[in-house]
């Protein structure tokens, strides 16, 4: 199982308390996550990365192990941590606005 | 006893307010949607606890939600707007192409006989369609195909399709507007689609009687008279008498005919509504006074509405979707403001009270005449 950490809204949308932990098969990567995540929370479609273009949207952020994957790859893999859930990857809502 | 159901969208979610057909004392539910802009939400005309609303973020994109009882439950329903075809570009702001992108929904209009079948004005200006409820949406390309749309340019708000009016007496017409390109006809249920902007002049654009390029801020038609259009935009008030092949200006003694919303009363075809503001550089009500303006005549013969409004002080704005008028026999008339007030009349304009005072600032006001 993966542990994924929604922002407070998206948790809302899911109607979900705390994290969700989701089965993903093949490789863990950013996509095969939100493949399986926007699978089971079909209300997130749209809301983490673009339907049209699959692209992150830009004030959504992808952190683990104190880490910002953010900008890496959408199929490379994720770290250890989060393929053998000693840690969640964090969906985070980028500080931006007021 | 009729009563009335005033759906108000703001910066931070939907609020909900209800009287009885005096229009005194009112219910007032919300946030929904909290901390989500919704740009607009609007009842089926045929099945009143049919709503839908567009919920979005800069963060988390679009939502659009539906109700079936009238608000009290609400659920998501389809997101998934995409353009039809290569998008291809429209002008930014400086004037170089920039790729169509879908940012928003700015404005949804439910049809007059289908609960089903609504249509959704996007930023950036596109016309989409939904006949399942919300599930699926589809784009009637014809308007941003329209041989023009590589010269549409954003105005400050953004490139919004902002209005959408169906012809109740044919099925085949209807009149959208987008700012800054202008209003556009179709007669053929959206297949074609024609600029309608003759008469317009605005000073902002190289050619300021340009077939395209007009930031119009909202059109306005009275159901018994569709042929017969009002349109505020962005300086002049202004009046067609032939669906939109001609206008004329009929800003007459507006003290400034700068403003946004423009509305007419429920029955009287003749009696229309604005708010002006200041300038498009002071987005205020003039000297601070907070003044609705009526004319009794479908423009150019204009009085100020203020009693119940500030008169001094009032720095507010009064955004292109955030008027509404209600059909009881004595016509109720309401508008929202950036401030978060949202104001009533139930005798046409003559006296105001505001229905709450410190929401999130108001994006949008409709309202709903029931039973």
């Amino acid at each position: 199982m993966i542990r994924v950490a929604l922002p407070a809204h998206l948790r809302n949308l899911a109607k979900v308390d705390g994290e969700v932990s989701l089965e993903v098969s093949g490789e863990i990567t950013q996509r095969s996550v939100l493949d399986a995540l926007e699978a089971c929370y079909p209300v997130l479609r749209g809301t983490i990365r673009d339907q049209a273009t699959q692209q992150r949207r830009p004030f959504v952020r992808f952190f683990a192990c104190a880490q910002d994957l953010s900008h890496e790859r959408p199929d490379a893999p994720l770290p250890d941590a989060v393929v053998n859930a000693t840690e969640p990857l964090l969906i985070v809502g980028a500080m931006a606005g007021g | 006893m009729s009563k009335v159901r005033v759906l108000v969208g703001t910066r931070k979610g939907a609020f909900i307010l209800t009287s009885d057909g005096k229009r005194e004392r009112w219910d007032v539910r919300g946030p929904e949607f909290a901390g989500w802009e919704v740009y607009h939400l609007k009842g089926s005309p045929v099945d009143p606890n049919r709503l839908y609303a567009s919920q979005s973020s800069g963060w988390f994109g679009q939502l659009m939600q539906r109700s079936d009882d009238g608000g009290r439950t609400w659920h998501p329903v389809g997101n998934k707007f995409a353009y039809d075809g290569i998008p291809g570009t429209h002008q930014w702001y400086d004037g170089t192409p920039h790729p169509w992108e879908f940012k928003r929904v700015w404005h949804l209009e439910p049809s007059l006989t289908d609960p089903d079948f609504v249509y959704a004005g996007a930023e950036d200006a596109a016309l989409f369609r939904s006949m399942d409820g919300g599930q699926t949406w589809q784009e009637l390309s014809g308007l941003r195909g329209h041989g023009s749309g590589p010269a549409w340019q954003p105005g400050a708000g953004g490139m919004c399709l902002h209005t959408i009016l169906l012809d109740p007496s044919d099925p085949q017409r209807m009149f959208i507007a987008i700012s800054a390109a202008g209003a556009f006809r179709t007669d053929d249920g959206g297949k074609t689609w024609k600029p309608i902007n003759r008469g317009l002049k605005s000073n902002g654009i190289p050619n300021p009687e340009a077939e395209v390029g007009h930031c119009v801020h909202r059109i306005a038609m009275h159901p018994s008279r569709p042929a017969v259009l009002f349109m505020q935009k962005h300086w002049d008030v202004m009046r067609s008498d032939d669906a939109g092949e001609s206008w004329r200006e009929v800003s007459g003694n507006l003290p400034t005919d700068f403003g946004f919303p423009i509305d007419v009363h429920a029955h009287e075809p003749d009696t229309i509504y604005v708010v002006p503001i200041k300038s498009d550089s002071e987005h205020y009500p003039l000297d601070g006074k907070l003044r609705v303006y009526r004319s009794r005549t479908g423009g150019g013969e204009w009085e100020a509405l203020t009693n119940g409004l500030p008169q001094s002080n009032c720095y507010v704005n009064v955004l292109r979707d955030a008027m509404a008028i209600d059909s009881l026999d004595s016509c109720g008339v309401y508008f929202g403001t950036t401030g978060g007030q949202v104001y009533a009349s139930a005798d046409a304009g003559d006296t105001w009270a505001p229905i709450v005072r410190d929401l999130p600032a108001v994006l949008s006001v409709e309202v709903q005449t029931l039973p």
